[in-house]
């Protein structure tokens, strides 16, 4: 039976819990147990994305004292994933002792759609939903980590849905962590037209699986009442029939 | 450098930009075509894609062993007959290209698109000393006649429409009105006809320098080049020291990348090899040739090992292609010659990083560039070195720390991510301080500080009362209570 540690980014913790939760009953669903350890606080993105990479460092380490003895660890976001996994080590790059344990846990930390089609194989995850989707692709997840397929295929296997792809989906979004307050004209910019193709496609529901970008695909939706619906891909793969859409 | 360097202004241009009525369509148009079609175009080398990772090796081994390659391509472009001058600085290549200008009396000169003469400010320094100079390129010499500069590297009136050209045509040239282009292109080729015939001078850049042959390749859409280069008694060809390859093996790799990135190509429209001066075997080429070999700071940058890689760069402009935030702000924006992701790792550096912070800051991380680059080189990490150096100031280049403030919140964050207590007291404390802001259905409208940029056209969902911290232990206690 598998088992999986959960790291819950800290726009989830905050902001989204109900995003956690969703994956919550999802791995129950699937029969995966699951550990929270409470210790977890932030991956140390902002700072590392910001270029002040000593405070990085910092809850990096934290991160790994944190994780280093479990086992396989998941995370419903695409951009902490390759920031554990990618940066942690050019981090340590003069600290031999702790690049080696960033890159173990590093190599056992994995996003929620590859571990489910990659790790454990799994495709259909017997989930619900009526309605048309759209899938946008997140840029660290896409590029860093080069999962792209495997949301796809998850959702292609939900009943009842109908999925459509939407104009340039792996286009960034305009989110970028601090770059959407410290460059809110380039950053809505582009949201707009991300915007204007999940309208475009005529889908009832975008999906991703990161919710910094979801987060500001919601912003600009609700501020501008469209009334397409934002979900991250736990909630989507969490949905059973006679579930309020 | 005479010319202003505006990269101070970066978000006031870019505001600008993307509120102009045509800029946005434009880019829209073209990026939509090329970037997918570049994509296309790696997928279908021989070789295969991964031809851009070989050619990211050739370029590193030739990066770290440019005295010795430059010292080749000289001993051989000399071989052949051409003069070679290696100029430390903008001004030192200026006084150079004057100089000989001065020698052979120059009164014309015609010029094929070069970056690195803009780089340097040539056109200024060459009509100051009353040398009319003219631009060849179709796109070049429209940007020239409107007094503007290059919004693209190598399409540099992307920015125009036809009507804007046809307009720009008419008033400048005496033409009557058109904006049809083949019959703009036409008039631009008759007005340039003359120029060519009467020209003294020819300059040009470099795209590639062999120094297995020493030769140069230079690719041109319109044959200008080979014009430019052969027609009048001299030609000047300016390069960056960084663009030479060791032999024709490397080149023919680096080419046929240089074309698919810069056009979705397999090869440039007009190709010219130029050797050196023409003779009596070879009647054709000018009577002499120059190759200014341009250092103007990269020797800096080749000295760090974390930018170096910089230095790889052929600029084919794929990375513009397919940069989201170059789509909608254009290349005037960025406020200096190179624009785009290059330029926004490049300039800070050429510049001085912090007068151009918000080039490397006001990017969104997407890695879109990197994904692009014909030559696979790893920009993003290049944005987030820059920002690194940045946030604690770097005395080697004279930077200084860009906000002292924001350093003490990120310490203030880094201390909450080490203590979890407080880091789940924090999240309680925002949860309920966050209720002085105005909501609208569920979402906060308004907020102050560092967030109002967000809030000014996007709404934020607050935090939860109970995080997810809290919740884990209910949920996992009772079994699904569906299941």
């Amino acid at each position: 039976m598998a088992h999986a540690t959960l790291f819950i980014q800290c726009i989830v913790d905050g902001m989204y819990p109900e995003v956690g939760e969703a994956m919550v009953r999802l791995f129950q669903r699937l029969g995966i147990t699951m550990d929270y350890p409470e210790n977890q606080t932030c991956c140390g993105q902002p700072s590392f994305n910001s270029g002040y990479r000593k405070e990085a460092a910092k809850a990096a380490r934290h991160y790994i004292e944190t994780f280093e003895n479990k086992g396989t660890i998941v995370c419903p976001s695409g951009s902490c994933v390759a920031m554990v996994r990618n940066h942690y080590p050019e981090l340590f790059e003069d600290e031999p002792g702790w690049r080696k344990r960033a890159e173990h846990v590093g190599k056992r930390t994995f996003e929620l759609t590859e571990y489910l089609v990659d790790v454990l194989g799994i495709k259909d995850t017997g989930a619900y939903f009526n309605g048309k989707v759209t899938y946008h692709d997140s840029c660290h997840l896409n590029r860093h980590l080069g999962v792209a397929s495997q949301p796809r295929e998850l959702i292609g296997r939900v009943n009842g849905l109908t999925f459509v792809e939407m104009k340039n989906s792996d286009k960034c979004c305009g989110f970028g962590g601090a770059f959407s307050t410290k460059y809110p004209d380039i950053s809505t910019a582009m949201v707009k037209d991300k915007v204007q193709n999940i309208l475009d496609s005529g889908a009832d529901a975008v999906v991703g699986c990161d919710m910094g970008c979801l987060m500001n695909i919601q912003g600009y939706l609700h501020r501008h009442n469209y009334p397409v619906k934002v979900m991250h891909i736990a909630q989507l793969l969490a949905g059973e029939k006679g579930d309020a859409a | 450098m005479s010319d202003e360097i505006l990269t101070d202004k970066y978000v006031e241009n870019a505001v600008k930009a993307i509120h102009d009525n045509f800029l946005p369509k434009a880019m829209e148009k073209m990026q939509s075509g090329l970037a997918k079609a570049t994509q296309a175009s790696y997928q279908n080398l021989d070789e295969g894609p991964e031809l851009r990772m070989r050619a990211h090796d050739i370029r590193e081994k030739t990066i770290n062993n440019l005295d010795v390659v430059l010292t080749q391509l000289a001993a051989k472009v000399r071989e052949n007959g051409g003069k070679v001058y290696f100029a430390k600085t903008a001004d030192e290549a200026v006084k150079y290209t004057l100089d000989v200008a001065k020698r052979h009396n120059v009164k014309q000169v015609v010029k094929g698109k070069s970056m690195v003469s803009e780089e340097i400010s040539l056109n200024p320094a060459l009509e100051a000393r009353g040398i009319e100079v003219n631009e060849t390129d179709l796109g070049e010499y429209i940007i020239q006649l409107a007094g503007e500069k290059p919004s693209h590297i190598i399409a540099p009136a992307i920015h125009k429409t036809r009507e804007q050209v046809g307009r720009l045509f008419s008033e400048k040239l005496g033409v009557a009105y058109t904006d049809d282009p083949p019959t703009l292109t036409r008039i631009a080729r008759e007005a340039l006809r003359d120029k060519f015939l009467q020209a003294d001078m020819g300059i040009s850049g470099c795209n590639l320098a062999c120094a297995e042959t020493g030769h140069m390749t230079v690719v041109s859409n319109e044959g200008n080049i080979r014009m430019s280069t052969t027609l009048p008694k001299v030609h000047v060809a300016i390069m960056g020291m960084e663009r030479v390859v060791p032999n024709l093996e490397d080149h023919d790799i680096l080419f046929r990348l240089l074309s698919r990135g810069a056009a979705a190509q397999k090869l440039g429209g007009c190709v010219s090899y130029i050797g050196g001066p023409g003779g009596p075997d070879f009647p054709d080429g000018p009577r002499e040739f120059h190759l200014v070999i341009l250092d103007n700071g990269r020797s800096r940058i080749l000295a760090d090992p974390k930018f170096r890689e910089i230095l790889c760069c052929i600029r084919c402009s794929a990375c513009l292609n397919a940069c989201p935030v170059y789509g909608k702000i254009g290349g005037h924006a960025y406020g200096a010659t190179y624009c785009g992701p290059i330029g926004a790792v490049l300039t800070p550096l050429m510049v001085g990083m912090n007068k151009a912070k918000d080039l490397c800051l006001g990017e969104p991380l997407c890695g879109a560039c990197r994904q692009a680059c014909s030559v696979n080189i790893n920009l993003p990490r290049m944005l987030l070195e820059l920002r690194y150096r940045l946030a604690y100031g770097d005395d080697d280049w004279q930077t200084r720390q860009v906000s002292p403030m924001e350093k003490t919140l990120h310490q203030a964050w880094a201390f909450l991510a080490g203590h979890p207590a407080l880091y789940r007291a924090f999240l309680k404390a925002g949860a309920v301080g966050q209720k002085i802001f105005p909501w609208s259905k569920g979402m906060i409208r308004t907020m102050p500080g560092p967030g109002a940029g967000w809030t000014r056209d996007r709404d934020i969902k607050p935090l939860a009362d109970t995080p997810f911290r809290e919740r884990f232990k209910m949920l996992s206690t009772k079994k699904s209570d569906r299941g």
